[in-house]
């Protein structure tokens, strides 16, 4: 029949769309899960499961809304479910220091009293500093900073992935870049010394 | 005296991700910037952190394995 022909057309048409549209996030979905994940491979396969998943429950997605988060709250359920949130030191109490410890200690280390220019003091940081830091800081609050700080997600959106109220997300976030920045300044004193 | 009066440093301290959030009311805003007009101090340490976001995010920013785009795009339900 006409109809059923002109209904599998849209239904094919709107399918592709969806598949092209997810694919082009492609690198920011990988992006995000890599560092949810605790390694390149647990990213990888993370995101091919993502995409297997949407492309068979592309239907359940409504066009217009926010995809790139859609996306995300798979790939979180899916990490979640397959039990990959495992921490690296599951017993160790991650320790928050002050706001202002980093720049303390990272300055301390360096000028010999001299006021040091702030974006130096921040090169003193390798990247295997930070993406050993971020893998050090415990999930829930890892999350919430790879989500908002590394994958630009709002508030609203990352509280949506997660399933957890904004106000958590919040202080989670604040909490969570105090543990960072404690687990970064761990890793420059063990270097010097 | 309040908190901010005691240890206006340590108040300005506290407000440092809210404010580089933008979630601070206009008069909490109005008080952390007056401070930081006056403080070097303090004002270092806000700067420190914006770079630090910065880097942080162009650290762990990999890009993503080619072959996995490749696979991804396998994974499409080819049309009848």
């Amino acid at each position: 029949m006409a109809e059923d022909a002109t209904r599998i057309a849209t239904e094919a048409r709107d399918r592709v769309r969806f598949e092209e549209e997810a694919l082009a996030l492609a690198d920011q979905v990988y992006r995000v899960a890599r560092h949810l994940s605790n390694s390149k491979e647990d990213a990888e396969e993370l995101v091919q499961e993502t995409y297997a998943r949407a492309f068979r429950s592309w239907r359940s997605y409504t066009p217009g809304t926010n995809l790139r988060a859609w996306l995300l709250r798979i790939l979180t359920n899916l990490n979640i479910d397959r039990g990959r949130r495992t921490q690296r030191a599951p017993q160790t109490q991650a320790l928050e220091a002050n706001d202002y410890y980093l720049y303390d200690k990272l300055s301390a280390e360096g000028e010999g009293g001299q006021p040091a220019d702030e974006e130096r003091v921040v090169e003193r940081l390798s990247q295997d500093d930070i993406v050993n830091a971020l893998a050090e800081v415990p999930h829930d609050f890892r999350d919430v900073i790879v989500l908002v700080d590394i994958g630009d997600f709002s508030y609203q959106d990352a509280a949506q992935i997660l399933d957890i109220p904004i106000g958590t997300v919040m202080s989670r976030l604040h909490r969570g870049r105090r543990i960072l920045k404690r687990e970064l300044a761990d890793s420059v004193l063990e270097d010097v010394t | 005296m309040t908190e901010a009066e005691k240890d206006p440093c340590a108040h300005c301290e506290e407000m440092m991700q809210p404010y580089l959030d933008h979630i601070l009311t206009e008069a909490e805003v109005i008080e952390a910037e007056a401070h930081l007009d006056e403080c070097d101090w303090c004002r270092r340490r806000y700067r420190f952190e914006e770079s630090l976001r910065v880097y942080v995010r162009q650290a762990v920013s990999e890009p993503m394995p080619a072959e996995l785009k490749q696979k991804l795009a396998a994974l499409r339900i080819p049309l009848n």
